[in-house]
């Protein structure tokens, strides 16, 4: 029993620090801005949520308690990262001056004009949404 | 009246579900002071969020979380895929508009973090109508059919749940 959870709990560190390594390869190796983004928001997300897994597994093996501090560290991660890349593309969209005309339009209005995106169109009249 | 007392009923949850976690511990003590801090916080912020989004079918929310931790261990392994055996050059990076069926603010937000979660995609904007999400894709030899995949398995969802 003792072996079998130290296997479970080393298998899940090792498989976690295999998934952040990568990633944290990735952000080196990508070429620019927009692809590195890709490492960090996905490699990584698995990496830190095999570790918590792992911890979760450790106190239910050798404290016999059902930590659940690990799930809400998922919770905030997964609320977190997608925010962060979110205003790290907006701020490279205006920092490295990517020309709107090269991004795909969006939908054009039932009026027959088309938007721009909001970070290079902040002016533009927002539709009720409600 | 009970509209008046309770403005936001999946905050309640949320907040009392967020406050157990955080004791890391279960007891009824514990559960009272949850729902009593769950009843006091939306209620005393209720005028700053005026609009909170109709939840429509709550029990869909568990299977939709179900496929987007499904999706994030698929993600992760395509990803390390894609960084450690493929060339920098041979990636197709490039960006899509993906229009929106959904309306609510709530909906756009969480739909544009599953993207940002999930296969080779992080969305990056949103268009100054609402109506428009712009998405990076790393790798992708098919802008159309990511765009259909997105929209067939998470938006028709979201819309479910939320409208």
């Amino acid at each position: 029993m003792d072996f079998l959870a130290e296997a479970v709990v080393a298998f899940l560190i090792v498989v976690g620090s295999i998934f952040g390594l990568v990633g944290s390869y990735g952000l080196a190796k990508l070429p620019d801005t927009m692809m590195r983004l890709h490492a960090p928001t996905k490699a990584t997300t698995l990496g830190v949520g095999s570790i918590l897994i792992a911890s979760m597994a450790y106190f239910l093996f050798y404290e016999n308690l059902f930590s659940v501090h690990e799930l809400l560290i998922t919770l905030f991660l997964f609320i977190a990262a997608p925010l962060t890349a979110n205003v790290i593309a907006k701020a490279h969209l205006h920092e490295n001056q990517v020309d709107p005309k090269q991004l795909p339009a969006p939908e054009p209005q039932a009026s027959g004009q088309t938007p721009g995106w909001s970070t290079f169109d902040p002016e533009a009249e927002r539709q009720d949404v409600r | 009246m009970l509209k008046r007392v309770i403005p936001n009923p999946l905050l309640t949850l949320v907040l009392t579900g967020v406050w157990l976690l955080l004791l890391n511990e279960f007891s009824v003590g514990a559960l009272v002071l949850g729902l009593i801090l769950g009843l006091l916080i939306p209620y005393f912020t209720r005028r700053f969020w005026p609009d909170a989004p109709r939840v429509y079918k709550p029990f869909r929310i568990a299977g939709y979380c179900l496929v987007v931790l499904w999706d994030i261990v698929i993600a992760n392994v395509q990803v390390a895929y894609l960084i450690l055996f493929k060339k920098n050059e041979e990636l197709r990076p490039v960006f899509v508009s993906i229009p929106l069926e959904l309306k609510s603010p709530e909906a756009i937000a969480v739909l544009a973090g599953t993207i940002t979660m999930t296969p080779g995609t992080v969305s990056s904007d949103l268009s100054a109508d609402n109506r428009s999400l712009l998405v990076h894709c790393l790798d992708t030899g098919d802008p159309e059919a990511t765009v259909r995949d997105i929209k067939q398995r998470y938006e028709a969802r979201l819309r479910e749940i939320f409208e």
